[in-house]
Order: C-alpha cells, then structure tokens, then sequence
C-alpha cells in the first residue's frame, strides 16, 4: 500500500483507524498498547485505594473508613496491583511491544492468541470489578483459609472467577513469548547475542506458564470448599489450612519473579545504553534471570516459617532462600561495574534505573533479612514485609516500568516525552517512595502488624511520614500520566534512533510499520555493540 | 526516650536479646553493603559522566575472578545469617522442660487465656518474671497469630491443630500482644495485654481474683460430666483404655502403628474417636463434636495429663496444685 501523497510514512498506528481496526488487531503492537490503557486503569484504580488506606492510617483510631471497607481497600489494593497491574505490566506492555521488535520479527507467533490473552484478562479485570461493585472482598489477596472458604461474607468466588480468568492471559503472554523467542529470531540472532530484556522476559514466561496453573486449582478449590462445603482446607471439614498456604505460595513467591525479572531486563538494557558499553558480565546476566526462575520454584516455605510447618522444612525453605539472593546480587554488582568507566548520561530512563538499582538493593538485602529464620519470626506478617515487598515490587519493578516507558516512548508513539518535567517526576517518585516505605520498616520491626484498621498511638509518628510520603508518591505518578498524554499531541518528534541504541527495535522507523521492518534485519553482531552504529553511519 | 520515637521495641524476654544481636549483624552487612553499592554509582556516575557526544568508553568484557568474588563474598556473609538466624530460630521452637504452661484460645476477635491453677483471663495474661513461660495455643474459628513484640514471639493459632510458643520474661511490665494474621473485621480489635509480673505479685494475683478450681480439676468435673469415666475406667478394665499413664505414653494402635499420647492425640480422639483406635479395642466411642468447646478440651487435656502424674485419679486435681507451687517455693 503506497501512497505517495502522505507525507509522513506508514507506522502502525496510522496504517488503520477506527474502534474495529483496534479492537480486532493482530498487531502486538497495538495489543501493547490496549493493555497499556488497561493496566494505567487499574494502576490508578489500586492506586485510589492506597491513597484511602493511607489516609486511615494517618491517626490511630479507625476514623475515615470502617472498619470492614479498610479491609476490602487492602484487598483490592493487593488483588488489582499484584493480579491486574504488576503481573501484566511489563510483559504484556513493553514485552508485547519490543519482543518482536528486538529479536527482528515480524510479529509474536500466535498473534490471534495475543489479543485473545487481552480479552481474557479484560474478562477477568471485569469480573474483579463486578465483584468490587457489587460489595467487594474482605480476605485480603492472600485468600488465607478457612476465613476465605468459611467466615468472609463478601465476594471471594466472584473474584476468585476474576483472577483465574486473569491467569489464562498471563499463560497465554507467556507461551507466546517462549515460542517467539525460540522460533522467530531473526537471522544471525543467537541465544548470547540477544539483549538482556529478552533473556528475563523468557525467563519470567517460564513461570508465567509453569508457575499461574498452580493459582488456578488453588482458586478453584476454595471455590469447591466455599460453594459446596467440601472439606479440602477447612479443619472443621476435615482439612488442612496449611496446605492451602502451600499451593498459594508454591505461585505466588515465583510471581514476585513474573513481575521483577522483566524489570531487571529494562535495568540491563537502559543501563548498557546510557552507559554506551556492553553490560559487563553478559552472560552472568543472562544466566542468572534463568537462575531466579528456576530456585524461585523452590522457596516458598519461607512465608510460612510461624505456620506450624515442620522445623525441618523451614530450615530448608530458609537454606534455598539465600541461594535466590545470589544472582539477584550478581545483576546488582554487574549493573555497577557497567559504570565503570563508561560515558553516562543522565536521561530520565536511566534516573530511573539509578533509583531502581537503589531501591533493588534495599528491597533485596531486607529480603535475606526475612530469609533469616529467627529474624522472620518477629517480623513476618508486619509493616517490615510491607515495606520489604513494596521495595521490591514498587520500587523495583514500578520504578523499571517507568524507566522503560520513558525509554521505548519515542519508538512507540513517535513522540519525545518532555525531558524536564520527566526527570522531575523521577526524582518526586524516588523521594515519595523513600518517605512512604522507608518508615514502614522501623514501624515492622517495632511490632505493627499489617492490615490493622486502629492502631496504637505508638505506632503514630512513622505512619505520619508514611502517609506523608504517600501524597509525594501520588503526585509524582501524576506527572507522568499527564506529560505522557500531553506528548502524544505537543511532544517532539522522535528520531528513529534517539539515544544511539544499538537495538534492532532502534533500526526501524519510530513508530514502527505495521510489519516493523521492511528488510528482515540480519544480525553479525553482540548486543549492546555501539561500534556497529558508527560503521553503519559510515556506511 | 520518648516512646513516641522508638527505634527499637521493647527487649523483655531473653530470646528478645538473641534476636537483636541477630538483628545488629543483619543491618551491619546490609549497611555495607548498600553503602558501597551506593557510593560506587555515585562515585561512577560523577567520574564517568558523559563530556561530549563522542566518547567512546572502554570496552567491558568480563571479568572471572571478579564474578566469582561477588559471588562467593555474599553468600558466605548469607550463610552466617541462615545459621544464626536457625539457632534463634531453634531456641524459639524449643521451650524449656521446666515451663509453666498456659493455654490460649483465639476466636474472632479476642484471645482467651487459662492458667492450670485455674484463672482464665480475656485479652489479659499475668506471668511471673523470670520463669519460661509455654504456650498451648489452639482456634476456635479462623487462623490468628499469637504475637508479642516486647518478647519478639510469634507463632499462628490455628483451628484443629495445636501449636505452641513459649518465652522467658526478664523485665516486669505490660507489653502488647497482638493478632498478626488477618482474621477478619476487627482483627485490628484482637490486642490483649501480657502482664508480666514479679514473682511476689504473681502470688498475690494467683491467690486472688476468681481463681477457683484448677484446670484440671474443671477437666476432671467434665471428664465426669460426660459420663466419660463409664468406659474410661481406672478403678477396673474398661470397655475403653485405662487413661492412667497414658499421657506422653506410647500408645499401639489396631493399624499397627504407635503413636505418642500428646494433646492432639487426645484432641483428636475426643473429637473424631474413630481416626485411631487403641489395638485390643473396638471403635465404639461416640464423637464430642459440637459438645465440647475449645477450652473444655484444654481442661480434659489436662485433667488426663493430672492421671499421667499421679495415679490416685481422686485426689489428682489437688496433687498436681500443689506440686505446681512447689517449684515457685523454690526459687
């Protein structure tokens, strides 16, 4: 289709208009985009329950909010951020988008399943919703029983039904991604010239598809247990709780994997960057997304040290735990000596790689803390782990998130972000987060427990500083929701190429055509390689 | 210090000591850690600042030894934290033969606690100072967890199932107990209070208040209540076991296999009596479900514990009293 009296060339998102043309897209390309649209959704959504959460805790006594609406406020807080937003957020945005892109194909392999994986997870997000509006679920998103199948008087299966449904576009993002990545490199493009991002996109797709069935059955069976009385988890219907913890564990400590690793990805590429050399250590790298799928399997026992699990499990849980800290230390180090007599620049991307890897280490050193048997036991289940996951997923992956949307923004929309107002907002978010999350630790390790309603007056000063971080945190998120809006009409436009990436996604124009190459690339180089771009303008 | 600015909780039990000092080496390695990665990106990024557009930095490869230090390092600086960290966590597990026992009792939202004197108390428990306290901690509805800052104790409660905590108090005063796992509206409701008390005071509050009969004296009224001594016999062979002796006794069973008579045994028996029949019997026992409370089980539990110790059943609630105070003359 060439139609020579159109300025601007054909892209992807100008090759078709109308609601059909995105609504039965095959284009991942677009896919990305409709699940950006619905993940910023629900983000802001979990985002308003936070803020409500934070306003409750800001005097001791239960005053804004009852009782019963502060505990169905952390659990959609927990379900929609972890369920709807964490899980989904950089696979199936900027994976959906740059998977193809960087590996020089054409599209995923079962581009039909892709968009089927967005209504799914759209059925499931509504079905969360229904259930939300309908009165909600009081059980936290643990779902711990026999208080989810027996006592909670809201409703669970309505969003037990949500999240299962979730989980099958999780499975199917996955297996597309495993498939791509084996099948559709382009010519040249082997395993250990592949950049980073898509090494820990494959390994996050391995859980992705090992790991989201476990959830199913687990859902599943609360919802036989508290649908039909069968006695699977309940004691007083013959069964065991504790076995429930397992089978939600078993998933839900390798989904803290599903939703960090893609992030320790973006890390890799921004760094390499905006550092123009190679990430020092490739292959340790690389290995070690591999290395965290594969333990993050075998740790679950570590949320469950005072459960009344056996001693002796415990020991072991606490063991193989500190095995899952070593290549997360390995990225950590490696990123760092990448600086190493680099030539660093200080764009917003790499502002927010700076604030991830700070955070990352925060979060992961409080993490070997709570794999310390003794150490747990006063602290588990109180504001230290509140503070040690959200480290992790919010100043961890949130912050890789943010800095991988500044960095892929021109090739996606064709649009620069503006760079001050950009870097303003990384340094409001990174201070926000501090303030909200640092004071959670000292409040954890004075003894508060988590998910209270009231609180003890001696509990007051740090969550001050907590809520007062959180009002920092929510206008630095609103920057970017704004200028990124702004941008899509005012922005510059962007080059093809505007950080001298040595990418393939940087090859075609920005934004892409809708087959995103016209010359199937062919590939003679390493990742990361900043020589070739010179040879190329040479040539 | 004004306790409106803690840094640290209350220490007031000795395992709270343990766990600090454990608590001082975890930060010192986190300190460390994080300063020198912190000031390496700060230091690089300061130095290696891009100066013009056509910098063309050195080329990183990689670097063995290098990898293999922030490898090794680490993880040896991890395995001190997993073996400390365990020998706390044994301590925890491991109460002291000599620990008073107390039983709790959690449900929606309160914590019931039972003194084997006697004394029941709500979201309250009184202990001496000084003297390893055990914890039978036992259900009624959902999961809670027994938590104590000051002591740095926790441990869940579940339904069916018994767990234990125990601690050892070493400063008088009134420390929060919390529910640490979320157990449904007014979980944030479920605080109690633990008492600990000196030695000379815990006399006087054991002596008074609505103290009455002990535990297991209570146990023995409801072990006659139930009419559970019309087969439990211990004056002749009885259609079911003698319960003499039985507690902490081996027991075979029809299956062949032996188990140890402990609390959930008996729990279990009372409750479900055809889940594991003494070898020589027949399955002939009704079940107590829905008859018995949670803390009438405690009682009959240790009413049969009182029979392990002293034979003569009669005078066992009385016995045991008073060979529980002794120890407190003792000291």
């Amino acid at each position: 289709m060439i139609t020579a009296t159109v300025p601007t060339r054909d892209n992807y998102l100008t090759h078709e208009y109308g609601v059909k043309s995105w609504l039965l897209t095959k284009d991942h390309k677009r896919i990305a985009l409709l699940y950006l649209a619905s993940i910023t959704f629900f983000f802001f959504l979990g985002g308003i329950f936070a803020t409500i959460i934070r306003l409750e805790l800001l005097t001791p006594p239960g005053d804004l909010v009852s009782a019963q609406t502060y505990n169905k406020l952390f659990s959609l807080h927990g379900i929609i951020m972890v369920f709807l937003f964490l899980i989904p957020s950089i696979p199936a945005t900027l994976g959906n988008f740059f998977v193809p892109l960087m590996i020089g194909a054409k599209d995923l392999a079962f581009p039909k399943i892709n968009l089927l994986s967005w209504y799914i997870y759209m059925a499931g997000g509504a079905c969360v919703l229904y259930a939300m509006l309908e009165g909600g679920v009081d059980t936290g998103w643990t779902f711990y029983v026999p208080f989810s199948t027996s006592y909670a008087n809201t409703y669970v299966i309505l969003t037990g039904v949500g999240i299962f449904i979730a989980g099958f576009s999780s499975i199917l993002t996955g297996l597309n991604f495993i498939v791509t990545i084996h099948r559709m490199r382009a010519p040249g493009l082997t395993w250990f010239r592949l950049p980073l991002f898509i090494w820990s996109m494959y390994a996050t797709s391995l859980i992705q598809v090992l790991g989201t069935p476990v959830i199913a059955v687990t859902i599943l069976l609360v919802a036989v247990e508290r649908g039909f009385h069968l006695g699977i988890f309940d004691p007083a219907l013959g069964g065991d709780p504790v076995l429930f913890q397992h089978l939600f564990w078993f998933y839900s400590h390798p989904a803290v994997y599903i939703m960090v690793l893609p992030g320790m990805g973006i890390i890799s590429e921004v760094v390499s960057v905006y550092t123009r050399k190679k990430v020092f250590g490739y292959r340790f790298v690389a290995f070690s997304s591999v290395a965290i799928a594969v333990l993050g399997f075998l740790v679950w026992g570590h949320h469950m040290f005072v459960a009344s699990q056996s001693v002796y499990a415990s020991l072991v849980f606490s063991f193989l735990s500190f095995f899952v800290a070593v290549p997360s230390a390995i990225k950590v180090f490696n990123w760092t000596a990448t600086l190493y007599k680099g030539s660093i620049s200080y764009d917003t991307p790499m502002l927010y790689a700076f604030g991830f890897i700070g955070l990352f280490t925060i979060g992961g050193l409080t993490g070997t803390f709570l794999a310390t048997l003794g150490f747990d036991v006063h602290v588990t289940d109180t504001y230290f782990v509140v503070a040690h996951f959200h480290y992790i997923m919010v100043g961890g992956t949130l912050m890789a998130y943010l800095g991988g949307m500044h960095y892929w923004w021109p090739k996606m929309t064709g649009r620069m972000y503006p760079e001050g107002w950009a870097k303003l907002s990384a340094l409001v978010i990174f201070l926000g987060f501090n303030l909200t999350f640092f004071p959670q630790f000292i409040l954890g390790y004075l003894g508060m427990p988590r998910r209270y309603w009231a609180y003890p007056e001696e509990f007051q000063v740090y969550h001050v500083l907590s809520t007062a971080g959180a009002s920092v945190l929510a206008v630095g998120y609103l920057i970017p929701a704004i200028y990124f809006i702004w941008s899509l009409r005012y922005g510059k436009f962007a080059p093809d190429n505007p950080w001298n990436a040595s990418g393939l996604e940087w090859q075609t124009t920005s934004p892409p055509p809708p087959e995103n190459f016209e010359i199937t690339p062919v590939v003679t180089y390493d990742a990361y390689d900043y020589s070739i771009l010179e040879e190329m303008k040479v040539g | 210090m004004n306790p409106q600015f803690q840094l640290f909780p209350d220490q007031a039990s000795a395992t709270a000591t343990h766990l600090d000092h454990l608590t001082v080496y975890l930060l010192t390695v986190a300190v460390i850690f994080s300063t020198l990665i912190f000031a390496l990106i700060f230091y690089f990024a300061v130095k290696y600042r891009r100066r013009s557009g056509h910098e063309r930095p050195a080329e990183s490869g990689h670097a063995l030894p290098l990898e293999i230090a922030w490898t090794v390092i680490p993880f040896l600086l991890m395995m001190v934290m997993f073996t400390w960290g365990a020998s706390v966590f044994f301590e925890m597990s491991r109460p002291p033969d000599d620990a008073i026992n107390v039983y709790v009792v959690g449900k929606q939202w309160m914590w019931k606690t039972q003194h084997l004197e006697g004394q029941r108390e709500i979201n309250e428990l009184h202990i001496p100072l000084g003297r390893p306290v055990r914890l039978t901690m036992t259900s009624e509805d959902v999961i809670h967890s027994f938590y104590v800052p000051a002591f740095r104790v926790k441990f869940d409660v579940l339904p069916g199932k018994y767990t234990t905590a125990w601690f050892n108090p070493t400063k008088p005063g009134r420390y929060h107990l919390f529910c640490a796992e979320y157990c449904g509206t007014l979980h944030s409701g479920m605080i109690g209070w633990i008492n600990v008390l000196e030695p000379a005071e815990y006399e006087r509050w054991l002596a008074g208040g609505a103290g009455g009969e002990s535990l297991a004296s209570s146990g023995q009224k409801l072990f006659e209540y139930l009419a559970c001594a019309n087969c439990h016999r211990t004056d002749k062979p009885g259609r079911c076991p003698n319960l003499t002796g039985v507690f902490g006794s081996k027991v075979q069973l029809t299956t062949g296999e032996t188990v140890t008579a402990d609390e959930a045994y008996i729990r279990e028996s009372i409750l479900n009596p055809g889940a594991k029949i003494v070898a020589g019997y027949q399955n002939i026992m009704p079940t107590f479900q829905g008859q018995v409370s949670e803390e009438d089980l405690l009682q009959l539990i240790e009413y049969i514990k009182s029979l392990a110790k002293q034979p003569a059943p009669p005078a066992a609630g009385a016995a045991r009293t008073a060979q529980r105070a002794e120890p407190k003359q003792n000291r």
